[in-house]
């Protein structure tokens, strides 16, 4: 206990001025930054390709986590509440895409329906409403969850909230690990459509099978493609329909005070529902794109996403949409340059140092507001 | 003082209630406790032991028990994390007076139960905790009521190293490990010694953990390392998005792996030219496999409603459950210290190969070498010891 | 197997005498005689211990139900800690179980590297425990006649005051630890030192000295992540227990400690955790802890919780008083680190996993935000019947049965948080935690205030 005492103010009643001794600690983080930018460097010209590479992969990876922060981010700035079951909400899109996929053939109705349909048709229509069911379940599901779970405690103190949030979490993957339900082995994923990868090596080649491309090319594939551009897509429309719809300015005004907004004739239940609705739309798409590109998948499949994708909505400043976004892209790029020149087994750890540090030079995130002082 | 009175009373009403309990013992059944980890990180692997031993102990009911006396299973969640399966083992060593353990799964879970039930004269017989230190104390001293029914670490590393060179004739490996996973590091650890002293080149080791998705940033230094052969030693959750990425990346080099690549639920398509040591296969065709395999999918469905194949974790549960009986069934008692001397001098028969004990209370016995090529898993070869 | 309704009424009656036993320990710890109190806790004491030892072939309390008691015993001390941090100071941290396995893996390291006649660990760490507490305690004294420092240049300089106490006490301690070697004796020969007294001395070194560490951590991390907002604050938090987690699999890679054996797990701890023990060590946690609660100090603590700006109107120095419940905190952790890893012999990363670390807080709130009482009762609650009533009763219901617990444990959970969101006992406290100097009608107050965080509703 000596030592908890030590911690005890000693307030002399003549002080200097501490501002002078700032440059030590601003000394101590460029220090750090300069560490981080050498060894960044210096990989880069060690082996260009390779750097590209990885970039590319945490480009793919920062884009997923970016469709999940976006969920986080709007049911936090809503209702200020971190919703821990929104990773498994994410785990659920992927599980009903792979029964549509698997068990329904949902993916072929097209073929199945006009014979004559180009396979390109059948492939796109299939597979966007193989996405869009995905998107439709987790939406009502999260309702669900909003409605039995978190609705009851909106008036109780915010812990409880947060408490439930981890107990839906914890019954979403385990129930669902249940032999009857999703059942808890890894579960090899069938893809709506075909990944492609192609190889940059004086210009763009298809990798075929059983043909390693060069030495030096960058390969991507059209599912990193496709989860960038959706992921630019959504967050576009969801800036629009935020900034620019009535209902947008609606789920603006139940963020800023929740009582005025209720006073001013809008239906804050429902703005809230649809919040979490649209938040889990967006984690189910997520879900379906990364099941695709990792394509093994078992109910725990959403923790970790789910984690990262928090902490770099958390990251970007949370409640703020693109700082979501950014967010996740660093997310991704730190994870991902990590693991290829630092050490794998300490990515996370080193995710989560940045975020910590971060935090500290901007108190609430990149893109965050200063927090207003509970009065 | 009312607390004192309610705490009393109370404390009265446990005593009686638990010395009835006391009372109330066993009768001639024989308890054979099954730490398996229903739930937790890896419920798959609980599911099969648990029906792979529950396989073994009906078979030995249905043939009148052992010396007469019935078996009768206590199946219990461990969750492959050390506090609960410290509080199965207790629950059923202390409360139920099991005697015989089947389990745990996990070496880390496995270690703790070992070191207690050894300290209570139980005997435990895990059926894939593949850890050197399970049976064997840090001091290197055996602990004498500890078996298992798998091989060691190491000698499947040695297995997989000779397999590559001599077979395969490959000459450079590059080796991708889970730092985190004891399971994977010792494999990963065995095969490396075991490769080079045999005159192969390691060209690449990489790190990942056991939660990654994304191998690509790994898989790009595999293409840049152009290795003849990758050693993947870990499970098949990992083995399938690893070798899909691989496959999307271009990579022809073969992918090596150990008894963890074994699952219905491999990907045959992704790991399509892999192969990887194992502790039986399904397909071989000696009665002792043929019987199991038919009698284990009468009994298992999958979701499916078709038979269930037992996985490796069900038929070394399934040997495990046998191994036990078997000594018992020698030592003509359930006396723990008779059963240990005839566990020790055994000479067993199971699906897992001709099992005898070292003594270090691991098993003496063959591994098989699986093919995965066109969309199956084939028998390639046996390496015996 | 059918379901046995008698062994269901052991567990159910078990669950009642425990929790008799707590309510019936924190009144004779909170009686006015001194010798009510001695004796009722000594009394108290020797009915569990004898409950352990007698009759002797099949103790009343078998191995399960100490275990689980150990266990009870860990978990509350972790659980009190945190209830410190955030139930009383009103920062959301998620960090506890990080403190939680510093404590244990430091206590850990030094009992085993005693055992196998090595005193280096006992001495570089507790060396280097006093030493970086000399530091930090001198730092502050000159630190704190800057004005307006910032957090960040404070920090700079404690940690580079830390790393060289930790340096020279590395120095210092290897150095003397050779001048003790011929004490041990070898393992055949036994020396003084590694008699069984020796152990139980170390031990109990050890664990304050994990506590101690697991503080000065807290404090070096704490002096800059407190200056956040509650939720980045819960943030930062967990990315600690995650980077400590890391860094426990990492341990024989990345850290020079060949003998924690990274993610394989530490063997060879030896288990000298009793009923004394964990029984003393979760006293002593309490009565601090009432302590500083009941005193200015915990009146400060309490004020930061309920409105920082008007705290800081009354000449609280916010910052340290934060800094102060959070090192606090984690020193409990630390113990209660200490105890756990000298109870279950064998420490592995997957126990400090930060899906786990969800426990303290779950326990907390459980047992009512701000209530010590309630911290205590759910830490035994939650144990007895997760580990205990679940088990007992899963483990009847058939081989499938046990796949159900994580999905009853989360309705549990649910259940009791839409029906008593405020926790299983709100802010009742028994006996010994009661305040007791404040008037009555106060008490009131402040126990309705002490209900529940302020919430955000505004």
């Amino acid at each position: 206990m000596q030592k908890a005492n030590s911690s005890q103010p000693f307030m002399p009643a003549t002080r200097k001025s501490g501002a002078r001794l700032a440059w030590i600690g601003r000394g101590f983080l460029l220090a750090l930054a300069l560490l981080v930018l050498i060894v960044l460097i210096r990989s880069f010209f060690d082996n260009p390709q390779l750097f590209a590479q990885i970039a590319i992969s945490g480009l793919q990876l920062g884009f997923v986590y970016a469709l999940i922060a976006l969920g986080y981010t709007m049911v936090y700035g809503i209702v200020k509440l971190i919703n821990f079951a929104h990773g498994d909400v994410f785990m659920a899109g992927a599980f009903v895409s792979f029964f549509a996929v698997s068990h329904f053939q949902l993916h072929r109705w097209p073929a199945a329906v006009f014979p004559g349909l180009p396979p390109i048709l059948v492939t796109i229509i299939g597979s966007l409403t193989v996405i869009l069911l995905s998107m439709v379940v987790c939406a009502l599901m999260a309702v669900t969850i909003e409605r039995v779970a978190y609705k009851p405690l909106r008036n109780a103190p915010r812990i409880a909230a947060l408490i439930t949030a981890i107990g839906v979490s914890f019954f979403l993957e385990y129930f669902g690990a249940l032999n009857f339900v999703f059942s808890p082995r890894f579960i090899p994923y069938q893809r709506p459509f075909g990944v492609v990868t192609w190889y940059i090596y004086d210009g763009i080649h298809l990798v075929t099978e059983g043909h390693a491309p060069p030495q030096g090319a960058i390969t991507f594939s059209n599912i990193a493609i496709i989860i960038m551009v959706v992921s630019i897509l959504m967050q576009l429309s969801l800036q629009f329909l935020v900034r620019r719809t009535r209902i947008g300015k609606a789920m603006r005004a139940t963020a800023f005070d929740k009582q005025a907004a209720q006073l001013m004739g809008i239906n804050v239940d429902r703005i809230i529902s649809v919040t979490f609705a649209i938040g889990a739309a967006f984690a189910g798409l997520g879900g379906v794109l990364y099941a695709i590109a990792y394509p093994s998948i078992n109910t725990l499949l959403g923790v970790l996403p789910g984690l990262k994708a928090f902490v770099a909505a958390v990251l970007g400043g949370i409640g703020s949409i693109p700082g979501a976004f950014i967010g996740a892209l660093i997310m991704g790029q730190a994870e991902s340059l990590t693991a290829g020149y630092i050490s794998t087994p300490m990515r996370d750890a080193i995710a989560f140092t940045i975020l910590i540090i971060v935090l500290l030079v901007r108190p609430t995130g990149i893109f965050g507001e200063p927090e207003k002082e509970k009065v | 003082m009312r607390a004192f009175k309610i705490t009393s009373l109370f404390a009265l009403a446990a005593i009686a209630v638990s010395a009835c309990a006391s009372a109330g013992g066993t009768g001639g059944d024989i308890k054979v406790a099954i730490l398996a980890p229903l739930s937790g990180p890896v419920p798959t692997f609980g599911v099969s032991t648990r029906d792979g031993a529950l396989q073994a102990i009906d078979e030995w009911n249905a043939k009148g028990g052992i010396n007469g006396q019935k078996i009768v299973p206590i199946v219990e969640d461990s969750q492959c994390t050390p506090d609960p399966a410290v509080n199965a083992a207790h629950k059923v060593i202390d409360q139920d007076k099991v005697s015989f353990i089947i389990g745990e799964v996990c070496s880390k879970a496995s270690i703790p139960v070992a070191d207690y039930a050894n300290s209570k004269k139980v005997i435990m017989m895990s059926p894939t905790s593949t850890a050197t230190g399970v049976t064997v104390d840090q001091n290197g001293k055996v602990k004498d009521y500890i078996f298992r029914a798998c091989f060691i670490d190491p000698f499947q590393g040695k297995v997989a190293a000779k397999f590559a060179l001599d077979t395969l004739k490959a000459k450079t490996a590059f080796i991708m490990l889970d730092q985190s996973n004891d399971y994977v590091k010792g494999l990963a650890e065995a095969f490396e010694a075991a490769y080079t002293a045999a005159g192969g080149k390691i060209v690449g080791k990489e790190n990942y953990t056991g939660k990654d998705t994304d191998f690509s940033t790994i898989l790009a230094k595999v293409a840049d390392a152009k290795p003849a052969l990758v050693y993947l030693p870990d499970y098949y959750n990992v083995v399938n998005l690893v070798t899909k990425q691989a496959k999307e990346k271009g990579i022809t080099a073969p992918f090596m792996g150990g008894d963890g690549w074994d699952s219905p639920d491999l990907d045959t398509k992704a790991a399509d030219g892999g192969y990887y040591t194992n502790h039986y296969s399904p397909d071989d065709t000696s009665p002792t496999v043929v019987n199991f395999v038919k009698a284990y999918g009468a009994k298992y469905k999958d979701d499916k409603g078709q038979p269930k194949t037992p996985d490796a974790l069900a038929a070394l549960a399934y040997d495990a459950g046998n191994l036990l009986f078997t000594a018992i069934k020698n030592a003509g008692s359930t006396d723990t210290t008779k059963v240990k001397d005839a566990l020790t001098k055994i000479n067993y028969a199971g699906v897992s190969g001709k099992i005898t004990y070292d003594a270090n209370h691991n098993p003496v016995k063959s591994a098989v070498i699986l093919h995965v090529t066109g969309g199956k898993v084939v028998f390639d070869s046996v390496v015996a010891p | 197997m059918e379901l046995d309704p008698f062994s269901l009424l052991i567990s159910i009656v078990k669950i009642a005498v425990v929790m008799a036993w707590v309510y019936g320990l924190l009144r004779v710890m909170g009686h006015a005689s001194k010798w009510v109190k001695i004796g009722g806790v000594i009394a108290l004491f020797a009915v569990v211990q004898i409950a352990i030892l007698f009759p002797l072939n099949s103790p009343i309390l078998n191995n399960f139900d100490t275990g689980l008691l150990f266990q009870a015993c860990t978990i509350t001390m972790v659980s009190l800690g945190l209830n410190l941090i955030y139930g009383f100071n009103g920062q959301f941290s998620l960090g506890q179980w990080g403190f939680y396995g510093i404590g244990a893996y430091t206590a850990a390291d030094i009992t085993y590297r005693w055992t196998n006649g090595d005193a280096g660990g006992l001495l570089v760490a507790g060396i280097g425990v006093v030493l970086i507490g000399l530091v930090i305690l001198g730092l502050n004294r000159v630190l704190s006649r800057f004005r307006g420092l910032p957090v960040l240049s404070a920090f700079t300089l404690y940690l580079i005051g830390v790393a060289i106490a930790g340096a020279v006490a590395f120095f210092v301690g290897a150095s003397l630890s050779p001048l003790l070697a011929s004490l041990f004796g070898t393992s055949d020969v036994p020396g003084i030192l590694r008699g069984d007294l020796a152990v139980q001395v170390v031990f109990v070194l050890s664990v304050l000295i994990a506590g101690a560490f697991a503080a000065e951590v807290a404090f070096l991390f704490g002096l800059p992540v407190l200056t956040l907002g509650s939720d980045y604050f819960g943030i930062a938090t967990l990315g600690f227990t995650i980077v400590v987690n890391t860094l426990m699999v990492n341990s024989d890679t990345i850290l020079p400690f060949p003998e924690m054996k990274g993610g394989r797990g530490m063997v060879g701890i030896p288990q000298v955790t009793t009923w004394f023990y964990a029984f003393v060590f979760l006293l002593g946690v309490v009565v601090v802890m009432r302590n500083v609660m009941h005193s200015s100090t915990g009146r400060a603590i309490l004020s930061v919780r309920e409105d920082e700006t008007a705290s800081k109107a009354m000449g609280i120095n916010i910052a340290n008083y934060k800094l102060l419940a959070f090192v606090t905190g984690s020193l409990f952790a630390g113990i209660g680190g200490g105890v756990y890893a000298h109870y279950i012999g064998f420490l592995s990363p997957g126990t400090f996993d930060f899906i786990l670390g969800f426990n303290p807080l779950i326990i907390v709130v459980f047992g009512g935000l701000g209530s010590m009482t309630g911290t205590i009762v759910a830490g035994f609650f939650w144990m007895f019947f997760l580990e205990g009533m679940l088990r007992v009763l899963l483990g009847q219901l058939g081989t499938e049965a046990p796949t159900w617990r994580y999905v009853l444990y989360p309705i549990t959970l649910l259940l009791m948080m839409l029906v008593r969101p405020k926790g299983l006992l709100g802010s009742v406290e028994w006996g010994f935690l009661k305040p007791r100097a404040v008037p009555r009608r106060e008490t009131n107050q402040a126990a309705n205030g002490l209900a529940g965080i302020a919430p955000v509703v505004k």
